[in-house]
């Protein structure tokens, strides 16, 4: 018998949370909105949703196979990575993009740099970027209006740039997703729904989706007034960027001061590139920027040791 | 009953399993036909054996001595003949010399052994050496020498006795049947630390899943003066010492300092029902209470078994094994130590056996750390357990050290609840050796 026994080092039991849980959550907590993007745009965000995750996840396998690592596509990170670059695309974008968009994700922002875990940029975010970089004909233009059917829509915070002619949606419409713009942003209650069951299941944690969005709605009513405010909570990418970009636990900071740091820096960014900059839209580029400084952040803000006075250094 | 809880912050919430036992009233052990004590049971210098083999013993006799202050003596359990002294395998993980008596079956009794007279009449000196001379070392794991802890240095003021009944480790039951059972014992052997330290004021820490603990005690404390019990909240490693200092007196203890430092002594409640006991009795510590559990005994129990008894025979009181074991412990399931063999004694700082089945003794593989933080948030002394680990894995021990890897209490709250499953407690261990013996190197 006695060979038979294990003999592990302590604890001897372990909680039953797995990436895989925590990525099938994301997946949970995305469904609504995914439905909505179905139901609004229709096929075609169907064929690039499936042309997305299928793409991330054969990439997935792919690489570590080429690469020699452990297989790891049942982690479903991929399939969330997948999604959310999907959901990064107008409704008129070609299956191609998807694909292309998907696939960059995986091989050179995640698997170059080691895998899950290792990548500093969200690859969905990265993968847009580059999609955006390479064809931003598909890209920015192309929303469909879902309720007349029309290609070349303006988003509502086009027209609140200027850079854009038309009417603004009611808010109405903003919040159930009946307005313009990329297949997954646009329902504001559906995110909010999937957001609020992450932050329930303890997935995510509060922090980043409440002060990113809190400090864009500080922002914006001081320098919009009240008027827009709903606008530009609910009429872009915020709330999608928000609960389920920002919110990424590789490339966000891992402790809560930290959390704090990157959400107000994603807001203040997010307000700085839509009023300031060339764009109406700076959700994606803003989380990608303090996906940057997310190592420092991590570097310096740390907690403060039980039982040492001051600072993180030792006293030798 | 108040209802503050005193807790901590961070920490994890494992599964407790504590229903298995803790209706089970403690029973005494069948009498063991062979004890094998070994001659080290506690940190500190080991002792030297009294006896020979071929001489005759009897229950609570000494066997073993050392002349350091920091050892205690060790007892006979039963009585009977000195078949043996040899390197045994013990559970902490290694061999040490032992002493191996066949019983005779008679359990007669040591003249030693009297009644140690009123508290009142004893001398602060006195207590002390009847705790020393008792064998009394900390009986809910660690295994310090009791009365060392109990005789700080003149610069040290103490002014709190915490007793920690908060068993906060799964499974375990036998501190919580013995405050149910032998309230009495706790108040006693109270008494007798209040007056060896000289304190006026003793919190007795209970985790709120024992209620009727709780209840028991403050009846009994009502009568008393200066004793007082503090419900805490159920969250694990609230047993910690340093846990205990912080939740109840608001203390910090400083980073590697001890107890004293902050004028607090912590004993475990069980180390202090059985100095309560060797008041009454006189009888050393020759017995504890041992919870056996987990999923492959039969019948999971609590027992009053006798030092030195093998775990292959007190597994066998709770019906055997169920099924075939993967995993045996000395201890709970968050900081026991896995044993190669069922042959080992009971210690007396073995809280608990565990016998898990082949499923449970699994450790899952792990992955990639996904940076979720949870490591973060469980750690008790607020380190980055996935940053020292990575830097341990990488041999960067430096880098280690200046994250405090040393200051780690080795609670494995990191490893459990890092749903990558990574091995942050074990490779944070491995670190903390380095950057202790390194420390030690330097100086
Ligand atoms: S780092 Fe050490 S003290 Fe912190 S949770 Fe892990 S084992 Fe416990
Ligand atoms: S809990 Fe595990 S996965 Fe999460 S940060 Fe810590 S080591 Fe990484």
């Amino acid at each position: 018998m006695e060979n038979k026994l294990i003999g592990s080092s302590s604890p001897h039991i372990r909680s039953d949370e797995t990436t895989q849980k925590l990525m099938l959550d994301v997946i949970i907590g995305l469904t609504p909105a995914l439905a909505a993007s179905i139901f609004y745009f229709g096929f075609n965000s169907l064929i690039l949703l499936v042309a997305s995750v299928v793409a991330a996840v054969v990439t997935e396998y792919l690489c570590e196979r080429a690469m020699g690592r452990a297989i790891t596509v049942t982690d479903l990170s991929a399939v969330v990575t997948g999604i959310l670059l999907a959901f990064n695309l107008p409704a008129s974008a070609p299956w191609w993009v998807a694909v292309v968009g998907a696939a960059f994700a995986i091989a050179v922002v995640k698997q170059v740099f080691g895998g899950l875990g290792f990548n500093f940029l969200n690859p969905a975010l990265a993968g847009r970027a580059f999609l955006m970089a390479s064809w931003s004909t598909h890209m920015t233009t192309g929303f469909i209006n879902p309720v007349t059917d029309v290609v070349a829509s303006a988003t509502p915070l086009a027209i609140l740039k200027g850079t854009a002619t038309g009417t603004l949606p009611s808010v109405m419409d903003m919040l159930l997703g009946n307005i313009p713009g990329v297949i997954g942003e646009t329902s504001a209650i559906l995110l909010l729904i999937g957001g609020i069951y992450l932050i329930y299941r303890g997935t995510i944690k509060w922090i980043i989706p409440v002060v990113y969005i809190g400090t864009v709605a500080v922002i914006a009513l001081v320098v919009d007034g009240g008027g827009m405010l709903l606008y530009h909570l609910f009429g872009g990418g915020l709330m999608l960027g928000a609960f389920f970009m920002a919110t990424d636990y590789s490339t966000s900071p891992v402790t809560d001061k930290g959390k704090v740091i990157f959400a107000v820096g994603a807001g203040v960014l997010t307000m700085l590139i839509r009023k300031v900059g060339g764009y109406p839209e700076g959700v994606s580029y803003s989380i990608l920027l303090m996906n940057i400084l997310t190592p420092m952040i991590d570097k310096y803000v740390t907690p403060k040791v039980f039982g040492v006075a001051g600072g993180v250094k030792n006293e030798k | 009953m108040s209802t503050k809880l005193f807790t901590f912050k961070g920490g994890v919430h494992p599964p407790q399993n504590k229903t298995f036992t803790q209706n089970v009233p403690i029973e005494n052990a069948v009498d063991p036909k062979i004890v094998v004590i070994p001659l080290s049971q506690h940190i500190g210098a080991p002792c030297d054996p009294l006896v020979a083999v071929g001489d005759t013993v009897k229950v609570g006799q000494k066997i073993g001595e050392s002349k350091a202050f920091v050892s205690v003596p060790v007892h006979s359990s039963v009585s009977g003949t000195v078949k043996k002294i040899e390197q045994h395998q013990v559970p902490g993980g290694s061999k040490v010399n032992c002493i191996i008596i066949e019983s005779d079956g008679k359990f007669e009794v040591h003249e030693s052994v009297q009644p140690k007279g009123n508290l009142e009449s004893l001398s602060k000196d006195e207590i002390l050496s009847i705790i020393k001379e008792a064998g009394m070392a900390g009986m809910g794991g660690a295994a310090f020498p009791t009365h060392v802890k109990l005789a700080p240095p003149k610069d040290k003021v103490i002014d709190v006795l915490l007793v920690n009944g908060a068993e906060c480790e799964p499974y375990l039951t036998a501190d919580h049947r013995i405050m149910l059972e032998k309230p009495e014992l706790v108040i006693l052997g109270i008494k007798a630390i209040k007056k060896a330290l000289g304190v006026e004021k003793c919190y007795i820490a209970i985790e709120k899943n024992k209620p009727d603990a709780i209840e028991m005690l403050q009846k009994l404390a009502e009568g008393e003066d200066g004793i007082e019990v503090c419900p805490m909240e159920v969250k694990y490693p609230q047993g910690d010492e340093k846990r205990i200092i912080n939740a109840i007196t608001g203390r910090i203890v400083p980073s590697g300092g001890l107890p004293m430092e902050v004028g607090c002594v912590v004993e475990n409640v069980g180390t202090v029902a059985t100095i309560g006991n060797v008041f009454m009795t006189g009888m050393p510590a020759v017995q504890r209470v041992v919870t056996v559990s987990g999923s492959a005994v039969k019948n999971p129990k609590n027992i009053y078994v006798r030092i030195g008894t093998l775990f292959k025979d007190v597994i066998e009181q709770c019906g055997g094994y169920s099924e075939e074991p993967g995993k045996i412990l000395n201890g709970g399931p968050m900081m026991g130590i896995a044993q190669f063999t069922d042959e080992v004694p009971v210690v007396k700082g073995t809280s608990g056996i565990l016998v898990f089945n082949k499923k449970d003794a699994q450790i899952p593989e792990p992955s990639n750390c996904i940076l979720c933080g949870r490591c973060v948030e469980a750690c008790p002394v607020y380190l980055q357990p996935y940053k020292i680990s990575r830097f341990s894995i990488l041999k960067k021990f430096d880098e280690a050290d200046e994250l405090h890897g040393a200051d780690c209490i080795e609670c494995g709250g990191c490893s459990y609840v890092c749903p990558a499953k990574r091995p942050l407690k074990e490779t944070i261990s491995i670190a903390k050796k380095e950057i202790l013996t390194r420390r030690k190197k330097a100086k």
